[in-house]
């Protein structure tokens, strides 16, 4: 018979241009099987596209809800970053954002009478410690007992959804909101400024940026960032250098589990002003964060950008959602599509196909 | 599947010396370009070569690491494959197996064309490759290794090819248990497997890269006579090595590279070391290297009683004691697997000890952690040498592996890229590294340039006590050479060196004294003369063992 047989090669060295190139294809690509998605679903794909773009960047106020989806993707994606970096696979962010939620909530519930310019800073240091330490658990049990980062990490996503659930049914649902599952409404000392007529909570997005920048200088600029990177590259060597790997892993995990519990303390001081069920804190921003995070090729400071794509990508997202009656689930399949493309991509970086006609 | 050889015409290429001008050395002998033309004209009169590349040229950023390179390789020959570290062997091999791509250039395998675009293809072809890293699956056993990617179907017939397994390791001599898993097995034994593997895919051309530079004497001894045993099936075996013992030992014929072009092609039985080694350098190479009387003063390192387990929690180490002192270079004499690993490992701090004391400049350093040892004084030139690099990280990067937390890379945290190019920039060219630049990631260097770097940084931060393993194998002569000067000159400046190696040339010419480890204990400490070879042999093979009190 002669049937075509793929060949796959390895291989040796990957250029920094064919690595930029493959992004751009992988995007295309993504791009190309949704469409077909859409077309499946009876929606000329072009016209979804030009929707989704007009939807995320072709108004102000669509410019300014992009931006203000990007505020907790950059958060939680720049973190992810640094992790990604030392090979710890914190897949959990979603959870250790919804602990941030919890902890700034609870303080903005309690001590609403302090004034604002302490109140804000506590509430998000407390989200910041609420992440670590949700994060904490898959590091201590991986630094401990070699316990995979990816499991339980994740499994502690659904614990963390459900403690939020737990709270809004029961101890903190607000009396006043005839049993709707609610917080009280925060404070105003509680709720964070916005740029006039926005949603974008802007001293949010200004702790995002300048952690974005830290997070590049620190892996670049420091020797912990080099024993970061050096013990992501091979652990081995990281070791018989005498560098403390398993403080290395733990630290990674804990600074990453805390950026994003800062991206959950903004989002319901910044957009909710008070505690709900957890899909309506987050729509997966710790997920989505992940995709943030492999598009900037792992570099916190190209996060900035990737976060503000996908921030418009979410938004035109939902406006299609309405305006041509899309399944909600459309844009998960729209996400996941993305990284699967990305992440292949980056495997063809590492491999060669090749289709050979066998005679 | 290989194909059928076709009938080669004589038209379908032309001999060309292998030294003709642009490639010749002033130092060549007239008439060996004249014997290798009049055997290639009688050769290509009647058979084809099993393997003619022609005018290959592969270009790296920055370096031709190929450059116009005629090999020709008879069939049922052993021809081996000389050539300094970075000389551009690995690659022409790689080329041949598919690897990498030629710029330029043709390769006919029996005499027709071919384009050669993957291992598959090869594979094809009938060529098969021993790489110097061996590729297989650590879980798997060695029957499921061997047949791996040539299931057909979805029945795989286990017993069948088990037992052509067995019978191909018989004809060839290849030792090993096909339901043993390959974690289990040596490095020996694992390049058994390779070797079973490429026959199993009945290649009738195999290239081993450097095959003898991770085995112990004996295992040497096994696979010359493997060697031996597939020449005499009819099989054409390409040979790279840096011994050049191996080379007059087994090889027919003998193609010499240097800096990317052939030099010479060569019929071995009409050449000898000196020559060969001439021809591989460009000069003269000295193998007596001259050991001054040792300036022995205090002790540096003081072992005593060491236990160690081994990864399979088994005794590695039973109550081994020994002293290094200034000046000095202690030998550590064995075969490969009685506890070397092991004892660097626990030295350096990796691995804990059971029991027993380790003690540095009268600092007790038993069981303290990595960084403290670092510094305490001790550095480690380990035999696996990637354990000690980072291969996707730049040269510049690797040169601070230890030496980054000193205030002299940045205060306060922060790491002073201009302090760590200019230290990289210093040891590139005090050690002679040969790289494109100090930002050329640490993989892409040979392996004589891998250990050049490794040994610049471990020798760049004064240690007390430097321990290096095997640190000239896979080295070529004239690498070996180098490392062998430096770590003389640094025994003269009256470093204590502990030198571990498996190469008892190596132990002879360096040591001041000798202590052979055999399963775990020291048999005895002796003096590292001529004299004392045979003894030291004997306690090799366990079948000596000196009193305490004889020690040296
Ligand atoms: N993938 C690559 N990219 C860039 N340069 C390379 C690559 N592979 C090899 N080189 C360079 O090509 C030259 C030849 O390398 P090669 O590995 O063929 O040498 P070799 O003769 O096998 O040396 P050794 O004896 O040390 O193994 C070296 O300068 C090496 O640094
Ligand atoms: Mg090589």
């Amino acid at each position: 018979m002669n049937l075509p047989r793929l060949q796959v090669e390895r291989r040796l060295h990957t250029s920094r241009l064919m690595s930029t190139l493959a992004l751009a294809v992988s995007l295309l690509l993504a791009l190309l099987a949704i469409g077909l998605v859409f077309s499946s679903l009876g929606v000329d794909p072009v016209y979804a596209y030009r929707r989704i773009l007009r939807g995320g960047f072709g108004s102000l106020y669509g410019l300014s809800e992009s931006l203000a989806k990007a505020i907790p993707l950059l958060l939680t994606g720049a973190g992810l970053a640094l992790a990604f970096r030392a090979r710890v696979y914190n897949i959990g962010a979603e959870g250790q954002l919804l602990l941030g939620a919890i902890v700034g909530g609870g303080i903005a519930l309690n001590f609403g009478h302090w004034p604002r310019e302490v109140l804000l800073p506590v509430m998000f240091l407390g989200g910041f410690l609420g992440g670590a330490l949700w994060a904490a658990v898959p590091a201590l049990l991986k630094a401990r007992f070699r316990v995979d980062e990816v499991l339980t990490s994740l499994m502690l996503v659904y614990v963390a959804g459900d403690l939020v659930r737990y709270l809004v049914y029961g101890p903190w649902r607000g009396p006043e909101e005839r049993g709707f599952p609610y917080s009280s409404r925060f404070a105003l000392a509680a709720q964070l400024p916005h740029l006039e007529g926005t949603r974008v909570h802007y001293p949010t997005l200004l702790l995002a940026l300048g952690l974005a920048l830290f997070l590049y200088l620190l892996l670049e600029r420091t020797k912990l960032g080099y024993e970061i990177r050096v013990t992501g590259e091979n652990p081995a060597a990281a070791r018989y250098a005498g560098m403390n790997t398993d403080r290395i892993i733990v630290l990674v995990l804990l600074l990453s589990g805390g950026l994003a519990g800062m991206a959950g303390v903004g989002e319901v001081a910044g957009i909710h002003a008070r505690l709900s069920p957890p899909e309506g804190i987050s729509p997966g921003y710790g997920f989505t964060a992940i995709i943030v995070a492999w598009l900037a090729r792992l570099n916190p400071l190209a996060t900035i950008l990737t976060a503000f794509l996908i921030g418009g990508l979410l938004v035109g997202g939902d406006a299609i959602q309405v305006a041509l009656n899309l399944p909600a689930a459309s844009i998960y399949i729209f996400n996941g599509m993305i990284l699967l493309f990305v992440i292949a991509g980056d495997v063809f970086t590492r491999y060669r196909l090749r289709l050979e006609l066998r005679s | 599947m290989a194909l059928p050889p076709s009938p080669m015409s004589v038209r379908s290429w032309r001999f060309r010396p292998h030294t003709n001008g642009r490639s010749c050395e002033a130092t060549v002998p007239a008439s060996v370009s004249a014997t290798a033309l009049a055997e290639g004209l009688m050769a290509s009169a009647s058979v084809p070569p099993a393997v003619l590349m022609r005018g290959i040229t592969k270009r790296f950023p920055g370096v031709v690491a190929n450059d116009r390179i005629d090999l020709e390789v008879k069939e049922g020959e052993i021809h081996a494959l000389l050539g300094e570290n970075g000389a551009g062997k690995t690659t022409l091999m790689n080329i041949l197996y598919g690897i990498y791509h030629p710029d330029e250039g043709e390769i006919r395998i029996r005499g027709r064309p071919v384009v050669i675009r993957s291992p598959q293809d090869a594979i094809r072809l009938g060529i098969g490759m021993i790489h110097q890293q061996f590729r297989l699956v650590p879980t798997h056993t060695v029957t499921e290794n061997v047949v791996l990617g040539m299931k057909r179907g979805i029945l795989f017939r286990e017993r069948e090819a088990r037992q052509q397994i067995e019978a191909l390791a018989k004809n060839y001599h290849l030792e090993v248990d096909p339901d043993a898993r390959i974690w289990q097995l040596s490095a020996g034994e694992q390049q058994r497997v390779e070797i079973l593997k490429a026959l199993y895919r009945q290649a009738q051309i195999l290239i081993l890269d450097e095959p003898t530079s991770m085995l112990t004497p004996g295992e040497i001894e096994d696979l010359l006579k493997t060697l031996h045993r597939m020449k005499e099936e009819g099989h054409t075996l390409i040979f790279i090595t840096h011994k050049l013992d191996e080379v007059t030992a087994i090889s027919d014929r003998v193609t010499v590279l240097r800096q990317g072009k052939v030099v010479a092609t060569l019929e071995t039985a009409k050449t000898n070391e000196r020559e060969l080694a001439q021809w591989m350098v460009g000069r003269e190479v000295l193998f007596r290297l001259n050991r001054q009387q040792a300036q022995v003063g205090e002790t540096v390192l003081r072992v005593e009683n060491l236990h160690v387990l081994n990864d399979k929690q088994l005794p590695a180490l039973k109550g081994v004691s020994f002293e290094v002192h200034r000046g000095e270079i202690l030998g550590i004499a064995g075969v490969a697997g009685n506890g070397q690993r092991e004892l660097v490992e626990t030295l350096i701090g990796l691995r804990p000890a059971v029991q027993g004391a380790i003690v540095l400049n009268g600092q007790s350093l038993t069981n303290l952690p990595p960084r403290a040892r670092i510094e305490a004084g001790i550095a480690c030139v380990p035999g696996e040498r990637m354990t000690a690099l980072v291969p996707g990280m730049s040269i510049a990067e690797n040169m601070v592996l230890k030496a980054y937390r000193q205030s002299a890379f940045g205060k306060s945290g922060l790491l002073d890229r201009r302090a760590v190019n200019d230290h990289a920039d210093r040891l590139i060219a005090e050690y002679a590294v040969i790289t494109p630049g100090r930002d050329t990631p640490v993989k892409l260097l040979s392996g004589g340039n891998i250990q050049r770097a490794l040994l610049a940084r471990e020798l760049s931060s004064q240690p007390s006590l430097l321990i290096v393993a095997s640190p000239t194998s896979g080295l070529d002569v004239g690498a070996t050479e180098t490392v062998w000067k430096i770590l003389l000159e640094q025994r003269q400046q009256g470093r204590a060196i502990l030198l571990i190696s498996e190469d008892l040339e190596e132990v002879m010419t360096l040591s001041d004294r000798v202590a052979v480890l055999y399963e775990g204990e020291i048999m005895g400490i002796v003096r590292g003369e001529e004299n004392n070879l045979e003894r030291i042999g004997l306690m090799m093979a366990g079948a000596l063992r000196l009193p305490r009190e004889e020690w040296v």
